[in-house]
């Protein structure tokens, strides 16, 4: 295991931090699972911390000038470029603080919070420099699979089926064409010491994640799922549910790879995809076939996973 | 006193960059800058420049990144050219906006297509509007000079700098040089400090959404303040001539005391147009010429009273506006005439275009052509200069 892991033993619910660093009054949709994995990474990382927003969601709903909802450090600069800010701020900080220009002893996290579009897309090449570069900072992707900010267009993200304003379901093209991107799998090509799959549902699984993420020196990447009301045509309420379904479906497995060996929370009872895909409107349209289609890739990837948990397991 | 040493013009300015004691350097490689980047990356390397170097996979990334580092309260520096200019584009925007004082070099070159490595103004134009304070070198004392002045005025103002040095004729010759003896450079330029930065200790939140009801309250304020840069660029020259015996003001005149018709040129062409002044004032003809140091904010008073009494006016631009009423400076110039009484006839040239060469007996030329607009009238707005049938 990693030594700067070694000592964190993790967070319970009975000994949750009372930190915040998100304010309330924020303007997220109603069972917005986007902004509660926010919530949730910045209580994990603490005051001394500075975030960096990718143009998006979050950026958006969180900084109406004169307000803010942001307790730390925090600046947007633009759509695809999160990554390289972050990397300027790290060089700032590495260089001013041999310079004895900041005193602060602790270390400062530098965290990252850009939706699927920042990442997975427009952004796929600032982000790559940054973690080749080995920058000390965490990427965390909140991705709710769709650009929702601008009106629900498809993503490389969108999963296969889904209908969103640029892949409609339409008479003769049903829905997003393409798998998901493998975001996981180019993050961990490039050899970071930490990468992680987190989920709102596990919100404890989600905070040690990303404390984590903090401690370990190097770039760190967490890729989170975040349920979307407005963009997948879901009950308010059922963000969490569905969140939770992702992972009970192997729709969207939780997993880590530190130091490249993979450590995946195993589903031994998987639900079928159905239950999953038949509480949001974007799925509403898929014919059998498509929803056995997906059933069946689903099933695929994650037997992949699977095969590289096992040929990549963690030696302690 | 420092002395004057050759040197290569991009190496001398890297080493000045090296002496305002930067923090943060970020930069992508594209021909002319190279050399600037490569002789930063070796200071750092060798252990004489304590600096952090970031070799981003863009000039995307570079900007992004310098952005980063300086709102983390940092001196920062990078150095591009032509498309990577084209490519950092909308971030020159944010960073002037966010008031940012990052110092960058410029070594000007043509756009693509075609694919053209060589010098004119082509790139640098299309940041006229972004906000940033943009000054121009003749020569490479000029654009060393030009370096220490930036990081004086930029961290005054907070408002970035950047200082334009003619691709290869500027930045890959090599001339006598003299640095500034370091502890002059201290003096100066005093440490970098930032009232908001992203401090944990006081967190501030920068890059927040305009609304309608305060875009534009944000932008008079933005234009205040690059207006108000001008005082603040004046004074740091007049201060840099104190240590330096080096004089600088936002435009340059040469024999324009009694000139009838004057060229208007910025950059690295006015040391041969000079030539052409002195041959021609031989001839006894009463020309001058007018050179902008500084570009933005655009030097307007200084420029009406540098021109003196002219009766006729020849801008040489380095870059096409296509099919508008002429090349970005001499658009410039008809529009600051028309704020004062005087009424020269304005000429305007596109030429230089990718390392074209400009010679004397084009100078002498263009000066004619000037001429003849006291007696014709012009037929057109602009002329491409010197296209071969």
């Amino acid at each position: 295991m990693r030594p700067e892991l070694k000592k964190f033993k993790g967070f319970t619910l009975k000994k949750l931090p009372e930190y915040e660093g998100f304010a309330p009054g924020h303007r997220a949709c109603q069972g917005c699972g986007t902004v509660l994995p926010l919530r949730l990474a910045l209580k994990a990382l603490g005051p001394n911390t500075i975030a960096v927003s990718a143009t998006g969601c979050m950026e958006i709903i969180s900084s109406p000038f004169p307000y803010t909802s942001w307790k730390i450090p925090w600046i947007h600069v633009a759509f695809e470029n999160a990554a390289s800010v972050a990397s300027g701020i790290e060089a700032a900080i590495k260089v001013l603080r041999r310079k004895r220009k900041i005193r602060c002893k602790q270390k400062i996290n530098i965290v990252v919070f850009a939706g699927d579009g920042a990442t997975f897309d427009i952004g796929l090449q600032f982000l790559s420099g940054a973690l080749e570069r080995g920058h000390d900072f965490i990427y965390i992707c909140l991705d709710n699979e769709a650009y929702m900010n601008t009106g629900v267009q498809r993503s490389a993200a969108t999963p296969y089926g889904a209908h969103t304003t640029t892949s409609p379901a339409g008479t003769l093209i049903k829905g997003q064409t393409t798998w998901k991107k493998n975001l996981m799998g180019i993050v961990v090509a490039h050899n970071i010491p930490y990468a992680a799959t987190a989920s709102p549902a596990y919100p404890t699984d989600l905070m040690n994640k990303v404390k984590k993420a903090a401690l370990v020196n190097g770039p760190a990447f967490i890729h989170v799922f975040s349920p979307c009301p407005t963009g997948w045509g879901c009950k308010g309420e059922d963000s969490i549910l569905l969140a939770k379904l992702a992972v009970e479906t192997k729709v969207f497995p939780l997993y880590e790879v530190i130091d490249g060996k993979y450590i995946v929370k195993r589903i031994t009872k998987p639900k079928p995809v159905e239950e999953y895909l038949k509480l949001q409107r974007r799925f509403r349209h898929l014919t059998s076939e498509q929803i056995e289609y997906i059933q069946k890739r689903v099933d695929e990837e994650y037997e992949k996973l699977i095969k590289l948990a096992e040929c990549f397991a963690p030696e302690d | 006193m420092g002395k004057k040493i050759a040197k290569e013009v991009s190496i001398a300015i890297a080493d000045a960059v090296a002496q305002c004691k930067v923090d943060v350097i970020s930069a992508y490689p594209i021909t002319p800058q190279t050399h600037i980047v490569e002789h930063l990356a070796e200071l750092v390397n060798n252990g004489e420049l304590d600096a952090e170097y970031i070799p981003v996979e863009s000039e995307h990334a570079a900007m992004s990144a310098c952005i980063g580092a300086s709102a983390a309260g940092a001196r920062t520096f990078t150095s591009t050219a032509s498309q990577g200019l084209l490519l950092m584009y909308e971030n020159l925007f944010i960073a002037s906006a966010l008031r940012l004082p990052i110092v960058m070099v410029i070594a000007n070159r043509s756009i693509s297509a075609p694919i053209s490595i060589w010098n004119d103004h082509s790139d640098v134009m299309t940041i006229r509007d972004s906000g940033w304070i943009q000054t121009f070198a003749e020569n490479g004392q000029e654009a060393v000079d030009l370096i220490y002045h930036a990081y004086k005025v930029a961290e005054k103002t907070l408002l970035p700098v950047a200082v334009n040095i003619d691709g290869f004729t500027l930045s890959h010759v090599i001339e006598p040089i003299e640095l500034l003896d370091q502890d002059l450079v201290d003096k100066y330029i005093p440490p970098l400090r930032m009232k908001y930065k992203l401090d944990p200790k006081k967190p501030v939140s920068i890059g927040a959404i305009g609304i309608p009801e305060i875009y534009t309250e944000a932008k008079k304020a933005q234009d205040e303040a690059l207006k108000a840069s001008y005082k603040i660029i004046i004074n740091a020259w007049r201060q840099f001539e104190k240590i330096s015996g080096r004089k600088y003001q936002s435009v340059e005149t040469y024999e324009m005391e009694d000139a009838e018709v004057a060229l208007i040129i910025m950059g690295s062409l006015a040391e041969t147009a000079m030539n052409a002044v002195d041959y021609l004032r031989r001839k006894g003809k009463k020309v001058g010429l007018v050179r902008f140091r500084l570009w933005r904010p655009f030097p307007l008073r200084d420029f009406i009273k540098s021109i003196g009494k002219v009766k006729a006016l020849g801008v040489v631009d380095r870059a096409v506006s296509h099919c508008s009423t002429g090349g970005p400076v001499g658009i410039e110039v008809r529009s600051a005439l028309y704020q004062s009484n005087k009424r020269p006839k304005v000429v305007n040239f596109i030429a230089g275009l990718s390392g074209r060469d400009v010679t004397k007996e084009d100078f002498i030329e263009l000066f004619e052509k000037t001429y003849e607009a006291l007696s014709k009238r012009l037929k057109v707005s602009y002329e491409i200069y010197g296209v071969k049938e």
